[in-house]
């Protein structure tokens, strides 16, 4: 992303003292290694990465770091050069360690003064609440991050990004000099991203630690020094940053290489399946031409807010154009409700996997026939457990979905395995246009190339794809051609094939 | 024998198996404490107590697996019940004949599903919370029933509505026959049709299943109008029972469906829960009561006891599911 951020100069570990330095780590649970034998260290005041795939690892070793996990006998384990033999969550929090998971842990109905400074509310015994105090507390940790924030405002009114900064503030407040940062930047625009790692770049400054764990490798790469790469739970290596690529990085966390070349092939002359003329939707976006063709893999992306999910849900039949149309094969297509957009044959995997995409708590099985219920009823009008258990194999199959049984929540699954359910799910409709809203929000590197993969197999199967993503990398290499949408409005158009990725990401996100 | 287990469990319902055992440790105790228990006579009063309350449960059932409640079963029973009684007494009282009753019971329970489905449609597409709509709905119906009633019973129905309330198809006490079947068209109809499944789904993650292509707020509707159409089964029964309908009869059973649907366990967040199970516990419950009742305590003791089982079942619950989880993890 964003050639615009300068990297740190070459962090050298051998010149700092370190803050954590931990050997020879193993955590068996129930027979499985979950850590083998790693090694991991962080300097004072650095910024490092800890890169690996869902399983690799990652969130045990930090447990471990935390005091939340007791590592198998054998374990050295040093905190600010102190040797210590066993770590509670609490003498952790004491030597200065902080995590700020995804969820971030915060009390969504407190002020952001009250959340910053809630740890300062805890002890033994009881006092009286003092609001200047907290106040006080709040505004000095603010000040450290160099940002300015509404201290008496709910959190919930408050923006993830702004969310985050509090969490920060909250870890300052009780001394942390080494902080953990659990994808954090999974929800923020690039903007917001970017004003993170100024935050981070500010801690760092004065001495905290930041450790980011992240599967979206191109800020890693922007703002760490090192990078601990984990794979199955062995250390595969410790790197400077300086000359690392993406792709390599990916190499080192899955073991595989992926070809990452432009896959898109001209598809000028296929028949068009969907075209949208001047679609207007007041607020939303406005006078949207485009068209996508059979067997094409229509590339949209744009920055978060330029309209993309809302056009989306337009063809989808969930929200009512003001003014243009949708044709499907030639046809006008009015909806009234996304019933009727599914028995045309347009279906909508969406970007919000655990709220909208799937029933996360049902069974995988139940979620793959939701939308084809009538084609597993018999001719009692009943639900066919036959037919039912045909068509759930078929797709656990043809997508090769790696699940324990069909009855199994879907919760239970991996991101890649989740979004292959998602997509099994809207095929079985034998859609005619396939819409793709973010498909890898979530998803590890690898299985990402495993999605890449069934996506380009259908369009050479002749269906219609549009594929959105605010990742430009995901659309360049991916999609046959690109558009480009903001604030509402499609302003650009790109081959490719004739755009280098780097072209690309200065178009979208400068 | 586990493979038995896992499919008992699977087709009827988690948790089954343990409600079994329950209902044979309580049925030993109580034929241990008492002679009475174990007696044809206990047997039959059982059968025809268990029903009224059954039939209600099956009300509120679906509006829970839904996600929602119904506070409104007992009302709407009443009204449809007064609906049924107004029809007989207009077409000659005592001397009404069947096709007067059978026209009466239709016309009641179009009456239960009617309020049902207001409801329904209040909560689909005003989005209202299930909790207000029905209780706003069983203040409406109860001020309603006791203004056309003057808060007195209704009374004078045909003789053949006794052989309704208490009598017998081939040995089996008509009202239990009633309620078996119900139970077993929730059964399938919550297990094998696409509504059912819908509302499964409408349960867990409303959003997801509209994304989906489910049709949430007809399925809503339905749900209610069901369970509306069940409270009027209900109703008729109970007037069948009493021979006489008197509106707030049966208020005390509301918060008992509630219990019984929980013991039976219907996750009380919507998404999860089976008929077979509620069914074994509203059995449990019974037999609770009449055992004790044959020991000579206090109809409140056994209220009592009631709130205990279900604490219990709570307890029980929590330890069967670390045993098993302890159980994988060694695996």
């Amino acid at each position: 992303m964003g050639a615009m951020i300068q990297k740190d100069d070459g962090f050298d570990a051998a010149k700092s003292e370190p803050a954590i330095r931990f050997g020879h780590v193993s955590k068996v649970f129930g027979g499985v290694r979950a850590l083998d034998d790693v090694s991991f260290e962080v300097g004072r005041g650095e910024v490092h990465c800890l890169a690996g795939e869902n399983g690799s690892g990652k969130s045990t070793l930090i447990k471990i770091i935390t005091g939340v996990y007791r590592p198998e006998p054998g374990a050295e384990m040093e905190y600010f050069g102190k040797a210590e033999t066993s770590v509670t969550p609490n003498s952790a929090r004491g030597r200065g360690i902080a995590v700020i998971w995804q969820d971030l842990a915060l009390f969504p109905e407190m002020t952001v003064a009250e959340n910053i400074a809630f740890d300062t509310l805890l002890g033994i015994r009881p006092r009286l609440v003092s609001h200047k105090g907290m106040r006080d507390t709040a505004r000095a940790a603010l000040a450290k991050l160099g940002v300015d924030l509404d201290l008496e405002a709910r959190l919930n009114t408050l923006p993830i990004a702004q969310r985050q900064v509090v969490a920060i503030a909250r870890a300052l407040v009780s001394d942390a000099r080494l902080i953990f940062m659990d994808e954090p930047t999974a929800s923020l625009t690039q903007a917001e991203t970017d004003h993170l790692l100024a935050v981070v770049r500010t801690l760092s400054a004065a001495g905290v630690a930041v450790v980011f764990v992240s599967h979206r490798l191109a800020e890693v790469l922007e703002i760490s020094s090192r990078v601990t790469v984990l794979r199955d739970g062995r250390l595969v290596g410790v790197y400077q940053t300086q000359g690392m690529t993406q792709s390599r990085l990916t190499e080192l966390m899955t073991g595989k290489t992926f070809d990452t070349v432009v896959g898109a092939r001209d598809t000028a002359a296929n028949r068009k399946v969907l075209e949208i003329e001047n679609l207007t939707r007041r607020g939303e976006y406005e006078d949207v031409s485009l068209v996508v063709r059979a067997g094409e893999i229509l590339g949209l992306t744009g920055l978060i807010g330029a309209g993309r999910t809302e056009l989306c849900h337009t063809l989808f039949g969930m929200t009512r154009p003001d003014r243009g149309t949708i044709r499907l094969n030639g046809k006008v297509l009015t909806m009234n409700s996304n019933r009727d957009a599914v028995a045309a044959g347009i279906a909508y995997v969406s970007e919000d996997r655990l709220a909208l995409g799937l029933v996360q708590p049902q069974s995988i099985a139940d979620n793959l026939v939701i939308p084809v219920l009538d084609r597993i009823s018999g001719a009692d009008g009943l639900i066919s457990r036959r037919k039912k258990g045909d068509l759930v194999r078929k797709w656990l199959v043809d997508l090769a979905i790696k699940t324990g049984r069909p009855e199994d929540a879907v919760a239970t699954l991996s991101g890649g395995n989740q979004q292959r359910v998602a997509l099994a799910k809207w095929l079985a409709t034998e859609p005619k246009v396939l819409i793709l809203d973010s498909p890898t929000v979530g998803v590890d590197v690898g299985a990402r190339a495993g999605i890449y993969k069934i996506v380009r197999a259908l369009a050479d199967q002749g269906l219609a794809i549009l594929l959105i993503s605010d990742e430009v990398s995901e659309v360049h290499f991916n999609a046959d051609r690109i558009l480009h949408m903001a604030g509402g409005r499609m302003i650009g158009e790109y081959d490719p094939r004739r755009t280098t990725l780097h072209e690309l990401e200065e178009a979208v996100y400068a | 024998m586990r493979a038995l287990y896992a499919r008992l469990d699977k087709e009827l319902g988690t948790g089954v198996i343990g409600l079994v055992g329950f209902l044979l440790l309580v049925l030993v105790v109580f034929s241990l404490a008492t002679p009475q228990f174990l007696t044809v006579a206990n047997f039959g009063s059982m059968a025809f107590q268990l029903p009224e309350l059954g039939l209600l449960t099956l009300a509120m059932l679906m509006p829970i697996i839904s996600g929602g409640f119904n506070l409104a079963i007992i009302y709407t029973a009443n009204i449809s019940g007064l609906t049924l009684a107004w029809i007989l007494n207009q077409n000659g009282g005592v001397d009404a004949g069947m096709p007067v009753f059978l026209f009466g019971s239709a016309a009641a329970i179009a009456v239960g599903a009617l309020s049902g489905c207001v409801m329904g449609l209040v909560i689909a597409y005003v989005g209202a919370h299930p909790i207000l709509v029905s209780l706003a709905m069983m203040i409406f119906l109860r001020g309603l029933g006791e203004f056309l009633t003057r808060g007195g019973d209704i009374s004078g129905f045909p003789d053949f509505l006794h052989g309704i309330g208490h009598g017998f198809i081939l040995g089996i006490p008509v009202p239990l026959v009633i309620f078996l079947a119900a139970a077993l068209v929730w059964h399938v109809l919550l297990n094998r049709t696409r509504h059912g499944f819908s509302v499964f789904m409408i349960g867990s993650n409303i959003r997801a299943a509209h994304y989906s292509g489910i049709h949430t707020k007809r399925t809503l509707t339905l749900i209610y109008t069901l369970s509306g159409a069940m409270c009027a089964i209900a109703g008729i029964l109970m007037l069948t029972r009493f021979n006489s309908v008197r509106v707030g009869h049966g208020e005390a059973l509301l918060l008992v469906t509630v219990l019984a649907c929980f013991l039976g366990g219907i996750d009380p967040f919507g998404g999860f829960g089976r008929v077979v199970p509620v069914v074994l516990a509203l059995v449990i419950l019974q037999v609770l009561s009449s055992g004790l009742n044959l020991l000579g305590a206090n109809q409140h003791l056994s209220t009592a006891v009631w709130g205990l089982f279900l604490i219990a079942v709570m307890i029980l619950r929590w330890l069967a599911a670390t045993y098993r989880s302890s159980n994988r993890k060694r695996e």
